[in-house]
């Protein structure tokens, strides 16, 4: 610790403190442009400059590491001087169109230029002109505006690991600019927009919206990824104009292009506004999401969708129908014959009153939602392994591993905020291993990558397991206090020699047993996963290795060492934890336990069934077979997201009665009997649960289009017409009695989450939340090590179908693009689906970059632009499931885990086409 | 191209030198640095391409166009100014049809560049024909040296 003096004020901080630190420790104000304390520090606006005894001239305080007795003066009348002199300097070629531009009243060169009084400028030279050249659907560049304090820069460098912008030039001329000066070609995060002290970076879509005069700033979380970023939506007229983050939060204000530009579903024109019922029977209607067909029929469809196949009707109409076709089929068929599926986009209260509508008004388990098709393997293995199935470290503890092994997870595109994290990590001296059968874009900040065949992770896992055995890596100590069956489980890691490994997976052994050690030797090490692991039909299996490797080596239960699956949606941890499963009640409570089921007996005052319920993929069965009659689905769409597309609208068209609830007519909905128009997440109060537990609060910032409700007032409507009494003055009681009939919640109010969420479990209301699990134990006690073997996928190429198809996400697009592809920006960026196929495949049958090719699998076709790239490897292809006109579910199979029912998207089998275009 | 370029990145990795260092190479081997070439290098060492630009635009020494086979330089300093260089440096556009903005002749033979101050005031006004100091230069004797690099039609010097 160094102690110093400033402004006659003493001072202790840490060694390599920067003066401006110490400062800034003291509150003293201290004017920089080119400063952030989350970059390297640059020295180059010279605002900052102080003078320090002993020193020949003033220098810059954030650029001077400090040192004992050192005396700071930080404002004299020489200093304000030189502060204003260097000020008009930078005005000297600014336009000074403070009345026009977008950064009015939140620009730091204008404030400062306010605080110093400068109305003249003594200094009238040459000016700077620059001729734009964005035609980037996302940031404005004024660079006439720049003050080259080169923060844009360092962000995207240092913090996004992008560097698409660079200083250029040099002089008066230096600009800053993409490398040879084209339009932006980057990850459109913003970062520097968010930094930019001045009007030179804005968003394209802030324009004209409003700047600061009349705007509402609301602070909430957002609606995508479940990093659960907090958001800040400035509101002007009922319109959400602009979304920023502040620096004090989970996410330390860093957003992605979705988060940052994506807010433009929620004022969309499309939305619903008011309940529809059909009028044209279901199987007149040609549906419209069967791969391959173009989307111009598509969207003469949708434009005309709501005067052709349903009409308009009143509230009171939409309700007494529902709940009338709803008690109709419960009494002619039993509860058992109605399903519902959740959302992991509602918030925990709605997920809540959603599985209580299904368990005590309709009187069904038959209640699920998405995170079947993402994380029920991780919820059947970890669960089953340590008793819970959620991350064990939080965000923050990112950081502090030494070693990070990634694994099935494209964690930069898919939870972009803890991608940056991660590559943080790898600055501070972390190791990243990454395993992925995709050159994915961590892999430039990887050590070590895997590049194994696609469901092979069993075998890459256990023959680094065997290796960690043979290497002596063991934690022996953490094995006999924690875990039992271990020696059995040695036993079965024999046969995975790294030679055996290499030949499943394709992976050199010597990657193998270096990433093997790595991992074995390292002290803080965490694993991260996601759909890669878990997508398969040995999903739990991949589950429990990753567990098993964590286990052995003693790698959980302590600070920034754990396991992590990384949830997909922004509210699926919520969704899970509030029990909208066939088998668990909120906070993973048997439904087949009968003291559980009378707690919940007791809590909801009616008789509950005890059989467990239907999953998502065995409802759509259920109603193939015509044993399920009715679905109430809420804000999900199984047509797009579940695997074969043809058989899920097939399903869903069975059915006697569907009632979706959505903000937009989804490819779902336009088979409903019934559609309800939801309130999104701008409109509604409530809480998320991101993916490391934290349970943050959602704040209403916009009325609602039309007469859409929030989900959580058509659940209780609906209650109350089935005669069942739900009343809930505000939606707090709600989360209240959830945190009732589970502990782990119960301390969490409202009140305690309003700046900063916590983290579950948090039982009492003294109680900090929890950022790590299994601190000294396992809930169930010791940790068992079941044995498991290697088994191939469910279906490989074989001659027929020779390429190996594994389907995702990408970075602009969300889920099934209903929020997200109604935003022109990202359409922009992202306007069409592409299937990657490895260079030497694509000379191979002879398709050029952007060629349409057929895709066919034994389920389906689909035509699809080609995108030669060297991500996938050879034999191995991959398409985003995001677009509706190529969707990759028509060729997925829906082969299930056993265990956890969760189907097998990350692997199929496909062939190739070059299609013929008929020019008409 | 590729294998050139591989050529370039080798001796990179063993020198462990810098983007300079690979930027001079390019420079040497194109006569300017070509985008594609920055693009490959920026994938291969995993720098930014933004990062090679930079570097590329502040030192006078690389160029993002290509150049002629013969680089023609005009001193503009003051004593050569006055002795009529303005004059000279238009012949030489006119002469080789360059527009606005281009200082290369279409078929890459010719480059005509401007330089702020040679030193050789006392031979003004100057030009560099290939490295080679000419002074005392009037619009003939350069047409005649035009004549002469012309005539010989090889491009022995493409550095710059």
């Amino acid at each position: 610790m160094v102690t110093l003096t400033i402004d006659g004020k003493k001072v202790t901080v840490r060694k390599l403190s920067t003066v401006l630190d110490a400062a800034r420790k003291l509150d003293i104000p201290i004017p920089t442009l080119c400063h952030h304390s989350e970059l390297s520090p640059y020295g180059g606006c010279r605002l900052c400059i102080v003078e320090i005894k002993g020193m020949a001239r003033p220098i810059t305080a954030c650029t001077t590491p400090v040192s004992d007795g050192m005396e700071v003066i930080t404002t004299s009348p020489y200093i304000e001087k030189l502060r204003k002199t260097t000020l008009e300097l930078l005005l000297s070629d600014h336009p000074n169109d403070c009345m026009v531009c977008e950064r009015a009243g939140d620009c730091t060169l204008q404030e400062l230029a306010y605080f110093y009084g400068i109305r003249e400028n003594r200094f009238e030279g040459e000016r700077r002109f620059y001729t734009r050249k964005d035609n980037n659907p996302f940031i404005e560049r004024e660079m006439e505006k720049c003050i080259l304090c080169g923060q844009c820069v360092r962000i995207c460098d240092e913090i996004q690991g992008v560097g698409a912008i660079d200083f250029a030039h040099r002089g008066f001329k230096t600009r800053i600019c993409p490398p040879y000066e084209k339009d932006l070609n980057c990850e459109f995060c913003g970062q520097c927009v968010a930094v930019c002290p001045t009007g030179a970076l804005t968003g394209k879509m802030w324009a004209h919206k409003g700047r600061q005069k009349d705007i509402k700033e609301i602070e909430t979380v957002c609606p995508y990824c479940g990093c659960g970023c907090s958001l800040t939506l400035h509101v002007r007229r009922n319109e959400v104009i602009r979304v920023s983050s502040r620096e004090d939060t989970i996410n330390e204000g860093w957003l992605c292009a979705k988060g940052r530009f994506g807010y433009g579903f929620i004022n969309h024109p499309d939305r619903l506004t008011k309940p529809l019922i059909r009028i044209v029977p279901k199987n007149s209607q040609k549906s419209s999401a069967r791969g391959g067909r173009s989307q111009k029929t598509l969207n003469s469809q949708l434009s005309t969708l709501n005067s052709q196949l349903f009409r308009e009707v009143s509230w009171d109409e939409a309700l007494v129908y529902v709940a009338k076709r709803l008690r109709e089929i419960k009494d002619r068929y039993g509860p058992d014959s109605i399903g519902g599926l959740s959302s992991a986009k509602c918030t925990n209260e709605e997920n809540y009153l959603f599985q209580k509508f299904m368990r005590a008004v309709i009187g069904t388990n038959n209640v699920d939602h998405c995170v079947r098709y993402c994380h029920s393997s991780t919820l059947a293995g970890l669960a089953t392994v340590f008793g819970s199935g959620a991350m064990t470290n939080s965000i923050p503890e990112i950081g502090n591993h030494d070693v990070i092994f990634v694994i099935g997870s494209n964690t930069t595109e898919t939870h972009p905020i803890i991608g940056l994290r991660i590559k943080k990590a790898v600055r501070g001296g972390a190791e990243l291993i990454v395993a992925d059968p995709r050159r994915i874009d961590l892999v430039r900040f990887a050590g070590i990558w895997l590049q194994h065949r696609p469901g092979t992770d069993v075998a890459l896992l256990k023959s680094m397991m065997h290796v960690i055995v043979k290497e002596d890596l063991t934690d022996k100590k953490f094995i006999e206090e924690w875990t039992e069956g271990f020696e059995s489980f040695k036993e079965g890691l024999n046969e995975y020699t790294p030679d055996m490994g290499e030949k499943i997976t394709g992976v050199p052994k010597e990657y193998i047993i270096r990433a093997a050690i790595l991992y074995g030797n390292a002290v803080r090490p965490g694993i991260y996963y996601t759909m890669g692991i878990t997508q398969h039909t040995h999903g739990t299996e991949n589950v429990f290795a990753i567990a098993k490797l964590a286990l052995m080596t003693g790698n959980i239960g302590r600070e920034s060492t754990g396991v992590n699956p990384l949830r997909g949606q922004n509210n699926v941890q919520g969704a899970s934890d509030m029990g909208c499963f066939p088998d668990f009640y909120p906070g993973y409570q048997k439904v087949n336990i009968p003291n559980i089921k009378q707690k919940f007996e007791k809590a909801w005052g009616v008789r509950l069934s005890d059989k467990i319920g239907l999953t998502a993929p065995e409802m759509a069965e259920a109603a193939l077979k015509g044993n399920l009659k009715a679905m109430y689905i809420m804000g999900e769409n199984p047509v797009l997201s579940d695997p074969d597309i043809n058989r899920t609208i097939e399903a869903l068209k069975r059915l006697d009665f569907l009632a979706v609830q959505d903000i937009f007519m989804t490819e779902t909905a336009e088979l409903a009997d019934v559609v309800l128009p939801a309130a999104c997440f701008a409109e509604k109060d409530g809480t998320f649960t991101n993916t490391e537990r934290r349970v943050q609060r959602v704040r209403k910032a916009v009325e609602p289009p039309g007469e859409a409700k929030e989900d959580s007032w058509i659940i209780i409507e609906l209650a109350n017409r089935l005669g069942y009494k739900m009343k809930h003055a505000f939606i707090e009681e709600v989360f209240q009695e959830a945190g009732k009939v589970w502990p782990a919640i119960e301390g969490i109010t409202y009140g305690r989450i309003a700046k900063m969420g916590l983290q579950w479990p948090c039982p009492t209301l003294d109680h900090p939340g929890t950022p790590y699990l299994f601190k000294g134990g396992f809930p169930r006690g010791k940790a068992v090590f079941s044995t498991t073997r290697y088994r191939p996928s469910e279906e490989l190429p074989d001659n027929e179908y020779p390429f190996l198809l594994s389907t995702g996400r990408q970075l602009f697009q969300y889920h099934t693009g209903s929020m997200t592809r109604k935003i022109d920006a990202i359409n922009k960026i992202s306007p069409e689906a592409y299937i990657e196929i490895h260079p030497d495949d694509a000379k191979q049958f002879g398709i050029n970059d952007g060629k349409i090719i057929k895709v066919s699998s034994r389920r389906g076709s689909i035509n699809i632009k080609a995108l030669i790239s060297d991500r996938p490897a050879k034999g191995m292809v991959f398409i985003p499931f995001h677009f509706k006109e190529a969707a990759a579910n028509v060729l997925t199979g829906t082969a299930l885990d056993p265990i956890a029912k969760i189907p097998e998207l990350k692997v199929c089998a496909v062939k190739i086409e070059v299609v013929v275009l008929t020019v008409s | 191209m590729e294998e050139a370029l591989e050529g370039i990145l080798t001796n990179y990795r063993k020198n462990e030198g810098n983007i300079i260092t690979i930027l001079q190479d390019i420079e040497n081997t194109f006569g300017y640095i070509p985008e594609e070439a920055v693009n490959w290098f920026s994938k291969k060492l995993d720098i930014p391409a933004s990062r090679f630009y930079s570097i590329a635009t502040f030192y006078a020494q690389f160029h993002l166009k290509p150049r002629g086979k013969n680089i023609i330089t005009v001193c503009r300093g003051t004593a050569c100014h006055v002795k009529g260089s303005e004059r000279l440096i238009n012949t030489l556009r006119k002469k080789f049809n360059l527009p606005d903005e281009e200082d290369t002749t279409y078929n890459r033979e010719f480059t005509v560049e401007k330089v702020a101050c040679v030193g050789t005031c006392s031979m003004a006004p100057v030009a560099i024909i290939n490295k080679k100091v000419c002074g005392k230069m009037t619009a003939d004797k350069l047409t005649r040296e035009i004549k002469k690099l012309e005539g010989k039609k090889t491009g022995d010097n493409n550095e710059g």
